[in-house]
């Protein structure tokens, strides 16, 4: 599903040169759960953003789905990421003036679904988090880990090929943590490609693969056997 | 071919569904909207349209009114007049009867002018050397019954009454005339100042002298009227001493939805041209009023012009902060792959909405409202009894650049919003 090869990204500091990542080859199949782990600073969110399209390496090569990533047009790899892709943010980041259901919604209408498609697939997705019984609440209305389960259904209510997940939990308590945590859980267990940052060990141990960065390279990349 | 006939579909239904998407952020954005915010918004919209359409409207209007005024109250439709180096219209008689056989005419007036002078206080003036309270101008004589019917004029007195039948030694004075109403005292200029309604004035014209007594005052914004002495024709032919019927002016009303310069030609080409100066109303006018039409209009255009400017501004201003303090919500949605020009589009449906709210609650307060009411209750202006123009085409022009300058507004900071980089945007960097 996904495939890097020596993935380069350099940042230029002033004089000093900064190698957020330096020479990531990374393989990960369909259906696998991995997650990123790794110091402050090490490269987490650099390579989540390269892998998610959302920023381009400085060298390297990226295959998604089979297809050289890197090779299309803005255009495309905007597509792509509305049709294949999916994302989660630390802070929820859904829009504030849509209810639950319109924030799932507006991707499936931008894909070029009906609106009857998109209502039915966009409910399925909050049936799937759990929050169809609030999906007229206004993200003002919900708790943080409820938000952060309508953006987790806002990712997937497309069945995206991926969902990329930059520090979901971060922002949650733990009992909340755990919960949000169990949504990528079961979606995994239906056969959901995700990868996802943590810094919880705790949450990694539950995931199919945890591969650590420091420095912009992976330093270990264990197999979680179960 | 076929390949960009596909493409061709391809960017048509993007576009298609950028306005969809579009549509749907800006109608929950302005909902979740503040509402007084959203109010006063519109309240800017309301005042730039009426600036754009009223005070264009009122300049335009003031004119509009003075023209209206000179003929409904002096020319009525066209009005035939001496011609220069003459002491009256030759052949008024034949001419009359002309004007008597063409069907559009629906009634018509005749006044026989000369130049004249008023005393006042030639009574009790002490000593010979004391100068005499006088005025000069021009006095008209006329059949008040008809000059009524077709200028209502008596509709202009101020103060007494107007002239009847019989009143052979009464005068209707023109306010214009009077001190109390034009306090101008100049030496090449004089006005009346011991003059008012009953009083016995020394009326000169032609070699004659005669002694009236004032019966009415009028007032009716128009300077050939307000300039004048009114008295009965037959009274004031014997003062003159014009022998013959020959008149000075004839002013003409035409049936409604008669072709005015039709009628104009009709009469010229039955000869009338030949003794008299045929003119319309449009002609009529004094020559000022239509230079200061054009003045006014250009003048009402600048100032609508920087109405819509500051418009313009606000819509940017407005959008531009909404948008860049949405900045990150705009990189999320861009980086979910909610295309650009959706998240454009829904700004300018923002500011369309605006504009739209702007325009029609302004078109209903000018078209409802204040033209109606000023029609009925016409702005007192010095010289003119002002109304308000507006033209369903000059609103809609004028609504349309509103609305296009609204959308580009809108666009505008926007786009420089969308544009930035997706990443930045969303890390807030
Ligand atoms: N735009 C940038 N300009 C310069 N340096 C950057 C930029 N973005 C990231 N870096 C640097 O690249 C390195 C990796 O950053 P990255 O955000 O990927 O770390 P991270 O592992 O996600 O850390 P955290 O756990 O704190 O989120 C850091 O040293 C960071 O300072
Ligand atoms: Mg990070």
């Amino acid at each position: 599903m996904i495939k890097t090869f020596n993935l380069t990204k350099k940042y230029q500091s002033g004089e000093t040169e900064i190698m957020a990542l330096n020479n990531v080859s990374l393989e990960l199949q369909d259906g696998e759960f991995l997650a990123i782990t790794g110091r402050s600073g090490s490269g987490k969110s650099t390579l989540l953003y390269q892998l998610g399209l959302l920023d381009r390496p400085t060298s390297g090569e990226i295959f998604l789905d089979s297809r050289d990533v890197l090779k299309m047009s803005e255009a495309d790899r905007t597509h792509f990421r509305l049709s294949e892709l999916g994302y989660v943010f630390q802070d929820y980041a859904i829009l504030p003036s849509l209810n639950a259901l319109e924030n799932v919604i507006l991707p499936l209408l931008m894909m070029g679904f009906s609106k009857k498609e998109a209502n039915e697939k966009a409910i399925f997705a909050l049936e799937r988090v759990g929050l169809k019984d609030r999906m007229n609440n206004y993200p003002s209305q919900l708790s943080g880990g409820q938000q952060q389960r309508v953006a987790i259904a806002r990712a997937l209510g497309h069945e995206p090929k991926i969902i990329f997940a930059d520090e979901p939990t971060a922002n949650l308590d733990n009992e909340t943590s755990k919960m949000v945590l169990d949504v990528f859980l079961n979606l995994h267990k239906e056969g959901q490609t995700i990868v996802m940052v943590t810094h919880e060990k705790d949450f990694a141990a539950l995931t199919d693969r945890v591969i650590e960065l420091s420095d912009g390279k992976i330093v270990k990349d264990i197999k979680i056997k179960k | 071919m076929i390949e960009s006939s596909a493409l061709n579909l391809k960017t048509r239904s993007n576009l298609w569904r950028a306005v969809r998407i579009g549509f749907f952020l800006a109608v929950r954005d302005i909902k979740k909207a503040n509402k007084w915010a959203t109010a006063l918004i519109i309240a800017v919209m309301i005042l730039t349209f009426l600036n754009l359409i009223v005070v264009s409207g009122i300049l335009v209007g003031l004119i509009e009114g003075a023209i209206n005024q000179n003929k409904e109250r002096y020319s009525s439709d066209i009005i035939i007049s001496t011609l220069p180096n003459k002491r009256y219209i030759d052949d008024s008689a034949n001419i009359v009867k002309t004007i008597k056989s063409v069907p559009e005419v629906l009634n018509f007036t005749t006044r026989y002018t000369e130049k004249g002078v008023i005393q006042a206080n030639y009574k009790n003036r002490t000593r010979l050397t004391d100068l005499v309270d006088s005025a000069g101008g021009l006095v008209a004589g006329i059949d008040p019954v008809i000059e009524n019917e077709v200028t209502g004029l008596s509709k202009y007195i101020v103060e007494g009454e107007y002239l009847g039948p019989n009143d052979t030694d009464q005068i209707m004075i023109g306010a214009d005339l009077l001190y109390k109403y034009s306090p101008i005292d100049s030496p090449g200029f004089q006005t009346l100042k011991n003059v008012e309604v009953g009083s016995k004035v020394r009326l000169l014209a032609g070699s004659s002298t005669r002694e009236v007594t004032v019966k009415g005052i009028l007032k009716s914004k128009v300077g050939e009227i307000d300039q004048r002495v009114y008295m009965i024709d037959t009274e004031f032919r014997s003062i003159i001493g014009r022998i013959n019927f020959n008149v000075n002016e004839i002013a003409i009303k035409l049936k409604s939805g008669a072709d005015v310069n039709a009628v104009v030609s009709e009469i010229k080409s039955l000869g009338v041209d030949k003794n008299a100066k045929i003119q319309t109303y449009e002609e009529a006018q004094p020559k000022f009023l239509s230079d200061i039409k054009v003045t006014f209009s250009i003048l009402g255009d600048l100032i609508g012009s920087i109405g819509l400017a500051v418009a313009c501004i606000t819509i940017f201003i407005i959008i531009f902060v909404n948008a860049i303090t949405r900045r990150r919500y705009i990189g999320i949605l861009k980086g979910i792959g909610i295309d650009a020009l959706a998240i454009e589009v829904s700004y300018i449906f923002q500011s369309v909405f605006y504009a739209l709210c702007g325009m029609i609650v302004g078109s209903v307060v000018v078209f409802a409202f204040l033209q109606p009411y000023i029609t009925v209750h016409p702005i007192n202006f010095p010289f003119s009894d002002g109304i308000l123009v507006a033209t369903p085409l000059g609103t809609f022009t004028r609504a349309l650049i509103l609305f296009i300058a609204t959308m580009v507004a809108g666009y505008i900071p926007a786009r420089i919003v969308v544009k930035q980089n997706t990443l930045d945007a969303i890390l807030g960097r």
